[in-house]
């Protein structure tokens, strides 16, 4: 927090002229009726992102030649606020005159681009960079009714940050590399986090498939077990501490992530010596764990196998 | 071009008459009232009509206290973080209950303490007419063990009024103790608290046509009352800090005028209101939230079909027409509205909501050119909208 912060600033005072024109008098707003593609030899493709109840909602219209592929009409009707309106104006221009696949290819960040006064000021305050999102996403979706594919193909399935576009391998890299602890430490390195914020935590605008928090923990454990393996230690001479903590990070790393998708958990309740020279791990499941079947046959095995490998032949692991 | 505010729960325009009634004491008397000398005991001639004023328009006991303070936050986190601190002083638990429809002054304060301290807090749901009822504050009120409880008196974005007097004479039947947030209430409807018997009650002098900076906490005697600041004799050692004596002067004078007024908001304010809101409900797919019986008579949250709260706001502004929102869509939330929410209404509405609020100063030509402007911009966004088709 500094000086800058201490107002707030007004919103719509961080629109560029291009944005605020283009709410008021949107070039490309309207339909286009299959009467007008078929009279241009033209595919009519009508696509729909987002929904009212999310605040957003956009559709876009192409009429596609059959011969080239080229967009030789596109319009756009938008729910949603100005920035949205005029985001979804300009990249209705901006698919104008290529072909789906060089269409596929404008991003948010182009949308964004175009629609600065001068190139290094942004278009829209942080907090509204999403809207251009909405417009990046409506022309994959038009693309993949084009295609006669699932949506799904064409998204990056590692996409954890849409407003600055960052992956998730970058986000893996930039804490090792960085010996980064901290979120916010990530967003300073990658902008990733720094606009709407959905994916720093659950709970944001929207719900994303990757968390900056769990990123960050995951790498971070992985880590932490790397470094510990380095020290060629045997596992029978370290503390119990040391143990714990060996344990403790091959579950955050590799083991709570997998539950966690099927909405299930696990905590370690115990750390023992056992009978010849074993080392005892007693755990309990939690959540949709508990009373899965395979929570005492495969996934016990493939955990027992995991410590045997990569921490210590001698564990045993016993539910509670 | 002429402007016609219509944000008027967000914050009013100063009475110039409480402007008149503040100026003498920025350059001419403006000595510490805690002085010895003239220059500080001149001020308190001024300070004593300020308080009589107050204590008339709501009604206060002279053994009741009423603490100036700097805004209803204040009075609000005054009252939440005191029930807790005095539990604490106590050895005893604390248990707030509260409803999720508060003020984020409140709001935010429990989850505060909720979150960082362990404090039990419970968030009373309304119904589905958007009000708090007796039966579910009866459902959750503990006898012995509930510390406080906290209703808002009218709601910030809907108007909707809350049964406040019977939710205080239960709790307070129930040897538990009441407050009220009266922010949206008092000027806009009788605040008496002769009748109602609540404990602690919240004002802002903004929100009627006194100045910004300036509230009151109004503590019934014998209710416990532990300062949220420390450091002087002012205020009787429950709110150290130097009188604000200018803010002081004015908020008393805009009490006065407020409860002076109450009937004219009842009637003319109420006019226009109907006036607008009827205006609204003639356009097709638009619904407004709330029975308007249940309302201050200055409110509408209006929902039209098809719109987002915030593109109207825009189109709103650039006519020169000002309302507001409870749902940006810039916000880092997800979450609309909580009063929406709280009412389990649909969520394509929260994203649709406008909040028109008018006040004493509202003419009927600013009604009239504000119908104009708003079927204009349902107009132009509709036709720009991909969720509604005529």
């Amino acid at each position: 927090m500094a000086k800058n912060d201490l107002l707030g600033g007004s919103l719509w005072d961080n629109y560029s002229a291009k944005v605020a024109d283009r709410m008021d008098n949107p070039i490309y707003q309207g339909e286009i009726t299959q009467q007008e593609a078929d009279a241009m030899g033209a595919r009519l493709i009508v696509a729909d992102w987002g929904a009212e109840s999310c605040g957003d909602a956009v559709r876009l219209y192409w009429a596609v030649d059959k011969e080239t592929d080229v967009i030789k009409k596109a319009t756009f009707k938008s729910f949603g606020c100005g920035t949205a309106i005029a985001s979804s104006d300009m990249m209705v221009e901006l698919c104008l005159g290529k072909t789906v696949d060089e269409a596929i290819q404008i991003t948010n960040l182009d949308v964004e681009q175009a629609l600065r006064d001068t190139p290094d000021v942004p278009a829209v305050p942080p907090q509204k960079m999403h809207c251009s999102v909405m417009a990046y996403d409506v022309i994959k979706q038009a693309a993949a009714i084009f295609k006669g594919v699932e949506k799904g193909i064409l998204d990056d399935d590692e996409m954890v940050c849409e407003c600055a576009r960052v992956t998730l391998k970058t986000i893996q890299e930039v804490i090792r590399i960085n010996d980064l602890t901290t979120v916010e430490e990530i967003t300073d390195y990658t902008k990733a986090g720094a606009f709407c914020k959905s994916c720093i935590k659950p709970g944001g605008h929207e719900q994303k498939k990757y968390y900056l928090v769990d990123i960050l923990k995951e790498t971070r454990a992985q880590m932490e077990m790397e470094k510990a393996q380095i020290k060629e230690e045997p596992f029978s001479a370290r503390s119990p501490f040391q143990k714990m903590r060996l344990i403790e990070n091959f579950f955050e790393a590799e083991i709570r992530p997998l539950l966690h998708k099927d909405g299930g958990d696990v905590e370690i309740l115990d750390i023992r010596d056992g009978e010849e020279e074993t080392t005892v791990v007693a755990i309990s499941y939690k959540g949709a764990c508990m009373g899965c079947g395979s929570a005492l046959t495969g996934t016990l095995s493939f955990i027992e196998n995991g410590l045997k490998e990569k921490v210590d032949p001698s564990i045993r692991v016993s539910v509670q | 071009m002429e402007r016609i505010y219509l944000d008027s729960n967000a914050t009013t325009v100063v009475d110039p008459l409480v402007k008149q009634a503040m100026d003498p004491f920025f350059c001419q008397m403006y000595g510490n009232p805690n002085s010895l000398h003239r220059f500080g005991t001149e001020t308190h001639p001024a300070m004593s009509i300020a308080l009589d004023r107050m204590y008339s328009a709501v009604g206060a006991a002279d053994e009741d206290d009423i603490i100036i303070n700097g805004c209803a936050t204040e009075g609000n986190n005054t009252v939440i973080k005191g029930a807790f601190l005095d539990a604490m002083a106590q050895g005893k638990p604390c248990h707030i209950i509260t409803t999720q429809i508060e003020h984020p002054s409140i709001l935010h304060t429990c989850q505060y303490l909720e979150k960082e301290q362990g404090v039990e807090v419970t968030y009373l749901p309304v119904n589905a007419e958007g009000l708090v009822t007796l039966e579910s504050l009866k459902e959750h009120l503990v006898r012995g063990k509930t510390t406080l409880v906290s209703v808002m008196w009218a709601n910030n974005e809907t108007g909707l009024i809350n049964p406040v007097k019977e939710l205080a004479e239960y709790t307070k039947s129930q040897g538990v103790l009441f407050h009220t947030d009266a922010v949206q209430a008092f000027g806009k409807l009788p605040v008496n608290l002769q009748e109602v018997p609540a404990d602690y009650v919240t004002f802002s002098a903004h929100k009627f046509h006194g100045p910004i900076g300036v509230g009151a906490l109004y503590i019934r005697a014998a209710a416990p009352s532990t300062p949220l600041l420390h450091g002087g004799e002012q205020m009787g050692r429950k709110r150290a800090g130097t009188v604000n004596v200018p803010f002081m002067v004015g908020m008393g004078l805009a009490m006065e005028l407020a409860a002076q007024h109450i009937e004219y908001y009842n009637t003319e304010v109420r006019r226009l209101r109907d006036k607008l809101e009827d205006a609204i409900l003639k356009l097709s797919d638009t619904m407004i939230i709330g029975d308007r019986k249940n309302r201050t008579p200055n409110t509408i949250l209006a929902s039209f079909k098809g719109i987002e709260g915030e593109a109207f706001l825009w189109d709103l502004n650039k006519n020169g027409v000002a309302a507001s929102t409870g749902s940006a869509c810039s916000s880092e939330e997800l979450e609309a509205d909580a009063t929406f929410q709280a009412m389990d209404m649909d969520n394509n509405l929260s994203h649709t909501g406008v909040r028109f609020s008018l006040s004493r100063f509202t003419t009927e030509e600013e009604i009239d050119k504000a119908i104009e402007v708003i079927n204009r911009t349902v107009e132009r966004l509709r036709s720009i909208s991909s969720t509604y088709s005529s």
